[in-house]
């Protein structure tokens, strides 16, 4: 039963003195899977991972890989990999001294660690670079030496630690897509830590997004996007219009949410989520789910004045603000080249169904950044 | 000294860049150089009468035909050599400790820690190891309070307080060099060690001692020299029968008033301390410029 995850965490907390830096995190990954962990700088998952290699020891709860306890087992012990997030390669050995590394610390004889590492470098695609120095490699070329470095010891879990960072931006565009694949092909199961979330959609097939030590939801990419169970979620994954109001009146489907400028949302009412009358709540809607115009049996509609037009594509935009209310948002320009021609100063309809409007309870804590 | 350069780009220029050059010059030229030259004329010459001076090589004949000259010059060399070892291994997890254990103020505070002995000069440092070893000195009037001698021990004037001298004055100079190039040391390379699988011994001599050679090649190069050059810890501590290299050049200039066979050994230290220099570079596969720089 246990075996068929690779990775487990059972409650485990970490504190610091009197600061929680990772709290009660319960989490099992299937094995073969690309499992990432999304939050915000400071939430803990740097911490959460440092402790899967071993480098800190929980303050309490348990971490399985492969079904046994590795509490106590030192990093050098633990069938996990880790890639830094400066890759730390060291440069005082060439790329084939620095794949082999790992295999001689297990003893393993020359023919076979030259066997290895050359089949290794050929699965990332650089059959050539062993003898290269460190410091001659691209930024994508030291990422796949790092991770080369990491599967030549078949991992049972290979960690990754925001890897991506220091890329350019086209370049990480592109090392995500390779990632996916390179992960796919030999399966082995990854656990990716990032605080972007683009990166963690486009490559997991589960994403628990974190915050304040916690986790606030796991899920394929779909699940976070589409269904958010939290406000923080729905705020921290894709981009959201967000109001601030009080539930009004409401029946089972839906509710109205009173805007404190004046306005009314129409929100749907979520099964899981009691809301009551007067409560404080957050609504998000998303840019692309907002229709230009064109109010087809949309429930809420505003009209709203265009302040600025930003055009990037595929990926347009419109800021606007509502000409009641004063509420500025953001609403994406169809893919298909319509309303091309809509210009700053220019006053258009908008309007969103009641099935795109979620609505959350106030985030007490006001951790959400 | 007026290089004329291939790029003219105006007299005043260059004129410019001589005089910001100047005090090097100036210091490089009269006390660097032209002493040098003189001490090399000086040595290659013999006094035949009063004021009457010719060419020859006798002086350096002399300290190969005296075995004591040459002996003392190796065992010199030797000591030193031993001397800069001891230092490093001591030095050494020291620095690391310093550099990568220590985390905020008990960084600096330790840092400062060696400094402070150095802010009284050498002579009074040495004698407050002798206070510590002589016959009547604090040591000896412990060993013999807590009944495990007989009587006064005399721990003084033998070549194990040479060492112990010459390590304690040279440990700045090694740690120094030490902390700075292990705190250049990014502390996920040696994280990464360990996670691929290394233990305490195969980081270190895989990971932190190559990353710290030039570190370590610059701070046993100054040890060496100074330990070779120095007169005043093997002459307290060592006594008389200290046989250090220095001593002779000191009794060849005083106390016999030849100038000629003290110039020909001050010469010989200095090709004694270039070569041992030049060994231990190319030994540990570095360039001097790499480890000055």
């Amino acid at each position: 039963m246990a075996d068929q995850f690779d990775l487990e965490c059972r409650n485990v907390v970490k504190t610091f003195d009197d600061f929680t830096a990772v709290n009660d995190i319960s989490l099992a990954i299937p094995k073969g899977s690309f499992f990432s962990i999304l939050g915000p700088s400071g939430c803990g998952k740097t911490t959460l991972l440092r402790m899967l290699a071993g480098f800190q020891a929980p303050t309490s709860g348990d971490i399985l890989i492969k079904g046994s306890s590795v509490l106590g087992v030192p990093p050098n012990r633990r069938p996990v990999n880790m890639v830094f997030q400066h890759l730390a390669l060291f440069p005082m050995m060439n790329v084939a001294e620095n794949v082999a590394y790992g295999l001689k610390r297990r003893g393993v004889d020359k023919q076979t660690i030259a066997k290895k590492v050359n089949e290794t470098l050929a699965r990332v695609g650089l059959p050539d670079a062993g003898p290269k120095q460190v410091n001659q490699l691209s930024g994508g070329q030291k990422q796949r030496i790092a991770i080369a470095r990491c599967l030549v010891l078949d991992p049972a879990v290979l960690l990754l630690d925001e890897p991506l960072g220091a890329l350019d931006l086209k370049l990480r565009e592109h090392m995500k897509v390779e990632l996916k694949q390179l992960q796919h092909e030999i399966g082995t199961t990854f656990v990716y830590i990032t605080h972007d979330q683009s990166e963690a959609l486009v490559m997991s097939d589960q994403v628990a997004v974190m915050n304040a030590g916690r986790f606030e939801q796991v899920g394929a990419p779909q699940d976070l996007y589409y269904n958010p169970k939290t406000a923080f979620v729905a705020g921290f994954v894709g981009e959201s219009n967000r109001w601030t109001g009080t539930i009004g009146s409401g029946d089972d489907n839906k509710v109205e949410v009173i805007l404190p400028t004046g306005g009314k949302v129409l929100a749907k009412r979520d099964v899981h989520m009691p809301l009551v009358e007067g409560q404080n709540v957050e609504i998000f809607v998303r840019p692309e789910a907002i229709a230009i115009d064109g109010a087809c049996g949309a429930e809420n509609t505003i009209s709203a004045k265009v302040e600025n037009v930003l055009f990037n594509g595929a990926a347009s935009s419109l800021q606007v603000r509502d000409v009641a209310t004063g509420h500025e948002m953001t609403v994406a320009l169809p893919q298909t080249g319509a309303y091309a021609s809509v210009r700053a100063g220019d006053e258009i309809t908008l309007g969103w169904t009641v099935e795109n409007t979620r609505c959350f309870a106030a985030n007490q804590s006001g951790a959400w950044a | 000294m007026n290089k004329s350069s291939s790029i003219t780009t105006g007299g005043t220029f260059r004129f410019g860049l001589l005089l910001l050059a100047m005090p090097l010059l100036l210091w490089l030229f009269l006390l660097v150089i032209l002493p040098h030259v003189d001490l090399f004329l000086v040595s290659m010459r013999e006094r035949i009468s009063y004021g009457k001076y010719e060419f020859s090589l006798i002086n350096y004949i002399e300290f190969f035909a005296e075995p004591l000259y040459w002996n003392t010059y190796v065992r010199t060399a030797v000591m030193s050599i031993f001397a800069t070892a001891l230092t490093l291994i001591i030095g050494f997890p020291v620095s690391y400790y310093i550099a990568k254990v220590m985390r905020g103020k008990g960084k600096n505070v330790l840092f400062l820690m060696c400094l402070i002995p150095f802010w009284v000069s050498e002579l009074v440092r040495t004698f407050g190891w002798m206070i510590l070893l002589r016959e009547s000195g604090v040591i000896s009037n412990f060993l013999q309070w807590a009944g495990l001698a007989d009587g006064p021990v005399e721990m003084l004037y033998n070549d194990a307080a040479i060492m112990v001298g010459l390590v304690y004055t040279s440990m700045l100079f090694m740690v120094v060099p030490l902390v700075s190039v292990l705190d250049s040391l990014d502390d996920s390379l040696i994280e990464a060690g360990y996670d691929l699988g290394g233990n305490a011994f195969t980081v270190t001599r895989d990971i932190v001692i190559p990353h710290a050679m030039p570190g370590i090649a610059s701070g046993c190069i100054v040890v060496f020299m100074l330990t070779l050059g120095n007169y005043l810890t093997p002459n307290l501590l060592g006594g008389k029968d200290s046989l250090w290299f220095t001593e002779q050049i000191y009794t060849q200039f005083i106390t016999r008033f030849n100038w000629e066979s003290g110039s020909a050994f001050g010469f010989l230290l200095l090709i004694l301390s270039s070569v041992i220099a030049w060994v231990g570079l190319k030994l540990s596969k570095q360039t001097l410029s790499e480890t000055v720089g």
